[in-house]
């Protein structure tokens, strides 16, 4: 069984991997190109500790085939940040101190980034469904929800509104 | 995971090509929420796994006339972000929207849920419901059947070998009808039905039930329609009477098992609530239209 050639976009650049089928995105990520941000946590897609971007909508990476990243556009942890400066997730995530142990943490950044890319104005509500993929075992998940709503009126002085 | 091949093809015949071409076991993949799992866990070793998502059509949804048209692996995203289907079929897209997480919506799809068969599968109760038709390929030409056909029992399906579903045909709602889904859970979020139902009734201009379908799930080996139920509902406003009597042929049409989700009992009568809360809601939409 041959390698399969894909061509995809990775945080913004081109990017070119060989892998065999059934190896995982997070598998491809990890192991053949050294963006190892993304955690395996469950690899059943229970945990989200491997959330990245797909296309526009998070997906667990340990359900997805690294094949199936041929022509489309992902974002991992390692693409979250603007250049030199942390993305107000993850500034905020510092300033609550919304981790322990960090294991979760990639997958609950991607996973807010994503919902504030949807909307600057989720109700804590919507904030808590959003996020019910990504476990968290040592958090509670309270500091979490407020480095989310704190980052969401940080984006929205941003841009104005 | 164990070694396997990989076909994306981009045509419907190239797909059926493939699938008859395995030497061994051939697994269709759409979002993979599903599959990836049983692959890593060994319960199913498959030779080949032929991706449909590269064949135009399979994902996205169409307005054809009297039907939404959805291709088969069309993620849960965008069943809920698409207003035309939400406002005809709230039901549908309230159980499609149940499934897992954020995450899992981003690839999950109504044919992965109808395949892969379990008889809790929340978007099933609702698109039986609406009397929807599957479009099957396969090797000798294309089929239509209507979705309750395909479930035969948990993991099992009536599909032939080296079939697979392409699109959901969705009858477009008439006037005074609408649908409901609700499933009961003891959390708020991610976990497995230990009842679920969906209900879809037409009422006339009096709000008096002219035809329904009531599907439970969750409380036999596959999904039920209860034709006690729906004569329960047909010829009634929706009174204590007619409650109570719906709730009695949601009951009796129960044949659950017990487990660590709940036990028969339980089950039997959370059945009889949920068909009776599913059609005050289904009412309340179907007489607001």
């Amino acid at each position: 069984m041959s390698k399969h050639h894909v061509t995809t976009t990775i945080n913004g650049e081109p990017a070119e991997y060989l892998c065999e089928a059934q190896q995982t995105m997070l598998d491809v990520l990890r192991d053949e190109l050294g963006l190892t941000g993304s955690k395996e946590g469950c690899s059943s897609g229970d945990c989200g500790a491997c959330t990245i971007i797909c296309d526009g909508n998070i997906v667990c990476s340990c359900l997805m085939l690294g094949v199936e990243a041929e022509g489309r556009d992902i974002t991992t942890i390692e693409g979250i940040a603007r250049g030199d400066e942390l993305h107000p997730v993850q500034q905020k995530f510092l300033e609550h101190a919304a981790l322990q142990c960090g294991f979760c943490t990639p997958g609950l950044i991607v996973a807010a980034k994503a919902l504030l890319d949807t909307t600057l104005n989720p109700t804590e509500e919507e904030a808590r469904y959003w996020l019910a993929g990504n476990l968290c075992r040592c958090t509670g998940y309270d500091k979490i929800l407020r480095a989310v709503m704190d980052a969401a009126s940080v984006m929205r002085a941003e841009a104005g509104r | 995971m164990p070694r396997v091949n990989y076909a994306a093809p981009s045509s419907v015949d190239e797909a059926v090509k493939a699938l008859a071409g395995a030497s061994g076991l051939a697994k269709v993949l759409a979002g993979g929420t599903d599959l990836l799992v049983q692959l890593r866990s060994g319960r199913i070793k498959p030779d080949l796994i032929v991706d449909t998502k590269r064949i135009p059509g399979m994902i996205g949804i169409r307005d054809e006339g009297n039907f939404f048209v959805i291709g088969a692996a069309t993620p849960g995203v965008m069943l809920s972000s698409h207003a035309g289907l939400e406002h005809a079929w709230p039901g549908i897209v309230e159980g499609a929207d149940l499934i897992g997480s954020t995450q899992i919506q981003g690839r999950a799809s109504l044919a992965g849920n109808l395949c892969n068969a379990s008889p809790a599968a929340d978007s099933v109760p609702a698109v039986i419901a609406a009397r929807t038709i599957v479009v099957i390929a396969g090797a000798n030409g294309r089929r239509e059947a209507p979705a309750e056909a395909i479930c035969t029992g948990p993991g099992r399906t009536s599909l032939a070998t080296g079939e697979f579903i392409v699109e959901f045909k969705i009858p477009k709602p008439k006037a005074h009808q609408c649908d409901a889904y609700l499933r009961f859970i003891p959390r708020t979020e991610m976990d497995i039905a230990v009842v679920g139902c969906g209900t879809n009734v037409t009422l006339d201009a009096n709000g008096v039930c002219t035809d329904a379908r009531v599907v439970l799930g969750a409380v036999a080996p596959t999904t039920v329609i209860v034709e006690d139920a729906a004569k329960a509902l047909i010829g009634h406003k929706l009174d204590d009477a007619t409650l109570a009597a719906l709730d009695k042929a949601a009951q009796a049409a129960c044949k659950p098992i017990t487990d660590k989700r709940g036990t028969i009992e339980y089950r039997t009568k959370v059945a009889g609530v949920l068909a009776r809360r599913t059609a005050a809601i289904a009412f309340e939409r179907a007489a607001a239209r």
